[in-house]
């Protein structure tokens, strides 16, 4: 018996349409949906050098929840959501002060911020199971996109429109186009110039802690499928597949898009051939498409480079 | 240990001579980071129309001079009025230029991006830039001759070239003041005499202007006044009354390498 199954196209790609085809279409909807939410707030996570300010969200979102459940007696998504966003505003208000009122770098304070945050989860989480509730370690670690087709489903008017997480990840997604659509322009010159865009009058402190706010609802929708630790990766490989490939904010949003689609059909098919985890597949597939991007890009590409060493897109001239 | 104030707060009187609200005006400004002043009791009062160069050594506090008129450091103690008013009632008639070096270049907007950000302050919350406002920015962007770069991306310019983007932003903002950090910085002798030009241009069309400068050798000839600055105002006033040997000793005062090179530039001019 060999590590990697053979691969059948027909198995791999027809079967998964053919028998339980609704079962793997929300599968995909679900992945394209986080692919997208994260990757259109990531790319603004990039933009401002806040790639591990991701991670320690989707980590200290942990204990956000089990104390809002612990509070509420209830997993009702309101509860949930405001525990996650408070544990992020928390998140990144310890991080600021610890770095300012002491002489810790800002990577130290993150990583005891979020590690100890992500601990007091955990000891919670063994409390609670005490008392006779069981959460998951390792679905909170890695999710089981799998199961999200098992939810019970929503219905209005007495019709199923399809699974509670699909569902809340498609309003998600929609409520991050549309902010990033009402404040493009806001959120781009606070990203780029802070010290001009305060300047000009806007508030950038709001800006900052808006941006950490639907970072915090983002994580923890996406947490149920993809885990605390992949939902990383859906933050910051589209993001960084699209800057090898644009440079212009816009053009990278829609490549985000195009990325998560990509990276969620592949995957999931990657995972049906190899039998693993649906998750990691799809983070696979994305960062192979990082791979070809900076490899073949026809702007800043590596082949281009190592072709035309004095092209455009080389950083030499800034130093001129 | 802020210095205990006696001074009588002159709130009152705000005003020039002819009615008209001085352009900046700071009364007892003081600033500290972490507790430790870096800016004690300035008191400047500028009038409409001038060219005013900052000079001072390092860590004299001009950049935090001008972060503090923006509001974006709190001051410990004093106030800060601009035509009169707080800077957020007059955020719209202040234009900034920061240091070259405070920003990404290599972040994914083009130059005519990067101009047009200079109207958003006008445009207020979720308005988009209008063809009037691509109008203008292409306008200064004509101005500071980088209109032929209007679609390239900024890392891909030279440092002189960034830093006229930078002064095309400060244009398209149509501001009555203007506060800049550095504009002379790293650029080449051609951005220089045009960047000296522009502010030349700028005042006479009555604009106001504090500039952040580091070269001593060259101050003289480019402001026709000057504020020296070492924690505390040394010296305010005309080029001619205050770039003396004796001020300029009290600004950079100890320092070997920079008194020397002060002693050279006096000697030069006299």
């Amino acid at each position: 018996m060999s590590l990697i199954p053979p691969f059948d196209f027909q198995r791999v790609f027809v079967e998964p349409w053919a028998e339980g085809g609704a079962l793997h279409g929300w599968i995909l909807a679900m992945a394209v949906l986080v692919g997208m939410a994260c990757g259109l707030v990531g790319n603004y996570l990039l933009l401002r050098r806040m790639a591990l300010i991701g991670d320690a969200i989707s980590h200290s979102v942990l204990p956000g929840l089990v104390l809002a459940f612990m509070l509420a007696h209830s997993r009702h998504i309101g509860v949930m959501f405001a525990g996650a966003l408070a544990a992020g505003l928390v998140t990144v208000f310890l991080i600021e002060f610890i770095h300012k009122k002491s002489r810790v770098k800002p990577d130290a304070a993150i990583c005891i911020t979020f590690t100890t945050l992500f601990a007091i989860g955990v000891v919670l989480t063994s409390l609670i199971d005490k008392g006779g509730l069981h959460i998951d370690a390792e679905c909170i670690l890695y999710g089981e996109i799998a199961f999200v087709p098992l939810e019970p489903p929503v219905k209005i008017l007495g019709r199923a429109l399809g699974p509670q997480p699909v569902l809340q990840m498609l309003g998600v997604t929609a409520g991050v186009v549309v902010l990033i659509v009402l404040f493009y322009k806001e959120l781009l010159a606070s990203s780029f110039d802070p010290g001009l865009t305060a300047s000009l009058g806007f508030n950038v402190t709001a800006m900052h802690y808006g941006l950490m706010a639907a970072l915090s609802i983002v994580v923890v929708s996406a947490f149920e499928a993809v885990g605390a630790i992949m939902v990383v990766a859906m933050l910051i490989i589209p993001g960084m597949t699209a800057a090898q490939l644009s440079d212009h904010l816009a053009t990278r949003h829609w490549l985000v898009g195009v990325h998560s689609i990509l990276s969620g059909l592949l995957g999931l098919h990657l995972s049906v051939w190899l039998n693993c985890s649906m998750a990691g597949a799809m983070v696979l597939t994305g960062a192979g498409f990082f791979v070809l991007a900076w490899l073949f890009s026809p702007s800043q590409g590596m082949i281009h480079r190592w072709r035309r060493p004095d092209a455009p897109g080389d950083t030499v001239s800034q130093f001129q | 240990m802020n210095p205990p104030s006696t001074r009588q707060d002159s709130q009152v009187d705000r005003t020039s001579a002819n009615g008209a609200p001085s352009p900046l005006e700071i009364h007892d400004l003081t600033v500290a980071y972490h507790k430790k002043p870096v800016l004690y009791g300035i008191d400047l009062t500028v009038p409409a129309g001038t060219l005013v160069g900052i000079i001072g050594p390092n860590g004299a506090g001009k950049s935090t001079l001008i972060k503090a008129i923006m509001g974006q450091l709190p001051a410990t103690s004093g106030w800060v009025r601009i035509f009169g008013q707080s800077f957020k009632e007059a955020c719209t008639r202040v234009g900034y230029v920061p240091q070259r070096e405070s920003v990404d270049w290599d972040f994914p907007v083009s130059v005519m991006d990067v101009v047009l950000m200079g109207r958003y302050g006008r445009l207020g919350l979720f308005k988009r830039p209008r063809l009037e406002d691509h109008d203008i920015a292409r306008a200064c962007l004509e101005k500071v001759k980088m209109l032929p770069f209007a679609s390239r991306q900024i890392g891909n310019l030279s440092g002189g070239q960034q830093q006229r983007v930078f002064l095309a932003r400060a244009l398209a903002q149509e501001s009555d003041l203007y506060l800049m950090d550095e504009p002379f910085a790293g650029v080449d002798a051609a951005t220089e005499s045009a960047i000296v030009m522009l502010l030349q241009e700028l005042k006479t069309r009555g604009k106001t202007l504090l500039v952040v400068h580091h070269d001593l050798a060259t101050a003289k000839d480019y402001f026709d006044n000057l504020l020296l600055l070492n924690m505390r105002l040394v010296a305010f006033g005309k080029t001619a009354d205050v770039f003396t040997q004796e001020i300029l000793q009290k600004t950079y005062g100890g320092r070997l390498t920079i008194l020397s090179e002060v002693a050279d530039t006096v000697r030069r001019q006299t």
